[in-house]
């Protein structure tokens, strides 16, 4: 299997989780590989060539190949190189990490999308649907498909555990920056907050997140972005909807596809 | 949920996701037992089946319930292995697979849900971004037989349900397919001989008329 750092590419963002999704996969098969930051308020020839249809981050470019939205990369990766698999092999069990994948992508992202974005009243509901959809979660923890496992993935961390993970740092982050909002309550969400901590203590993620203050400063400065443009303009207005979509760090706040 | 042998289908005769797992489930030669479901009233099979988004179409296989139409066809594509492969087995074409198939998921039924919900220009903008839409399937498509290339694939059973729609789409649209996106109109006719198709089809007048109850219900003119 070819692994020479030129024939594989990942074009990616410091800030993107989607872009620490394959960072991480790529860390834990130990796949060589070239990182281009992309400054994604001023995409390169190159990202726009690769990913004509949405112009995000992240891109896998493989012998001069593109492939394109993160879930697909994860197993389009875990398909070439098949050491460290992060995809069960049981077609139930697959569709099951599937299923949830879909959720944070589709619900759960968007959601905390959607409590950064925004205050008062707005933030509340979307706050709410945060936690509705954690409960979720955790209810699958506790007495669904994943009772009694350490990681979605079993014993050691699997694909779901990477796309749920590489979002959730991000949730202790936002509670911060946003004093009055709590998205996890330990006491709450006693296992998903226990499948965090483990998550965050692996060495290949510490190696693959940046630091946590690093983080803090991007965050506190999109939030300030963020609340300026609410006041100034309308949600949907180009200039929102284009500075938010550049430097939103996860998930992408607003459908710039 | 008790281990019952076998397959069922919750699934709701318009869907075009639903049809999606007919296809598949079709195109596998496997038997199953299809339930219609009441989407106004939704029956507790349904709700204990899929109780994170209540929504159809949900394959229940001995038992077990796999939710998300794109991933029930990958499911099925993968039990049952044996007959008719709709995903490539080359890693790079299995990719680009799901790529095109995740678009007409992200792209096709909410841009034509907008085009019947609204009026004026909201829907003239819709409109636009659906021949956008068809053009850059049609551009996939390409020369080849199907999206799947020479054999009938994921892509084309992603897609080939929205052809139903097609007549709706084009009518509150006020335009033509065929005149924005020819091949892909050859490309329907090729798929609906493909026995899978043709016994999974409904009446696109008949989802026109569904579409006017729809537009009632949400108050649309």
């Amino acid at each position: 299997m070819e692994r020479s750092p030129s024939s594989l590419k990942l074009f990616g963002s410091w800030a993107s989780s989607y872009t620490h999704r394959v960072q991480l996969a790529m860390k834990l098969k130990n796949i060589q590989f070239e990182y281009i930051e992309e400054d994604l308020a001023n995409k390169s020839e190159a990202l726009l060539q690769f990913n004509p249809i949405y112009k995000k981050v992240p891109v896998l470019v493989h012998n001069d190949r593109p492939i394109a939205e993160s879930v697909i990369i994860l197993q389009y990766v875990d398909e070439v190189w098949s050491d460290r698999p992060v995809l069960p092999t049981d077609p139930y069990e697959r569709s099951v990490a599937r299923f949830w994948c879909h959720f944070a992508d589709d619900k759960l992202g968007p959601a905390v999308g959607a409590v950064f974005a925004s205050s008062g009243e707005v933030q509340k509901a979307a706050v709410d649907q945060v936690h509705e959809n954690l409960a979720l979660i955790e209810r699958e923890l506790r007495e669904g498909f994943f009772k009694g496992k350490k990681f979605f993935g079993g014993e050691s961390i699997g694909l779901l555990d990477i796309v749920l993970g590489c979002g959730s740092y991000w949730l202790a982050v936002f509670d911060e920056v946003m004093t009055d909002v709590k998205l996890v309550d330990p006491e709450a969400l006693p296992l998903f907050h226990a499948w965090l901590r483990e998550f965050e203590a692996l060495d290949e993620v510490k190696e693959t997140i940046p630091a946590v203050d690093k983080l803090l400063e991007y965050a506190k400065a999109v939030r300030q972005m963020l609340l300026g443009m609410s006041n100034n303009a309308t949600a949907d207005s180009p200039t929102a909807t284009a500075s938010a979509s550049a430097t939103a760090p996860v998930p992408d706040i607003t459908v710039d596809s | 949920m008790a281990s019952e042998k076998g397959v069922t289908l919750l699934d709701f005769w318009v869907s075009p996701f639903g049809q999606r797992a007919r296809i598949a489930l079709a195109e596998k030669g496997v038997h199953y037992e299809y339930k219609e479901q009441n989407l106004a009233e939704k029956s507790d099979l349904l709700l204990k089946s899929n109780p994170v988004y209540k929504k159809i179409p949900v394959l229940i296989h001995d038992g077990k319930p796999v939710c998300e139409s794109l991933i029930i066809v990958q499911y099925i594509d993968e039990v049952w292995s044996d007959k008719s492969p709709l995903l490539p087995s080359d890693p790079y074409q299995k990719a680009q697979a799901r790529f095109w198939a995740d678009f007409v998921d992200k792209k096709v039924f909410d841009c034509g849900t907008r085009l019947w919900k609204l009026k004026g220009e909201e829907q003239e903008a819709a409109k636009k971004e659906m021949i956008e839409i068809l053009q850059l399937l049609e551009a996939q498509l390409g020369d080849k037989k199907y999206f799947g290339g020479d054999t009938f694939g994921y892509v084309d059973v992603a897609f080939i349900p929205f052809n139903n729609w097609f007549y709706s789409y084009e009518t509150l649209g006020n335009f033509s397919i065929e005149a924005v996106a020819p091949t892909l109109v050859e490309w329907v006719e090729r798929c609906k001989e493909r026995e899978s198709v043709a016994k999974t089809i409904y009446d696109p007048k008949k989802v026109y008329e569904f579409v006017g109850y729809l537009q009632k219900k949400f108050g649309v003119a």
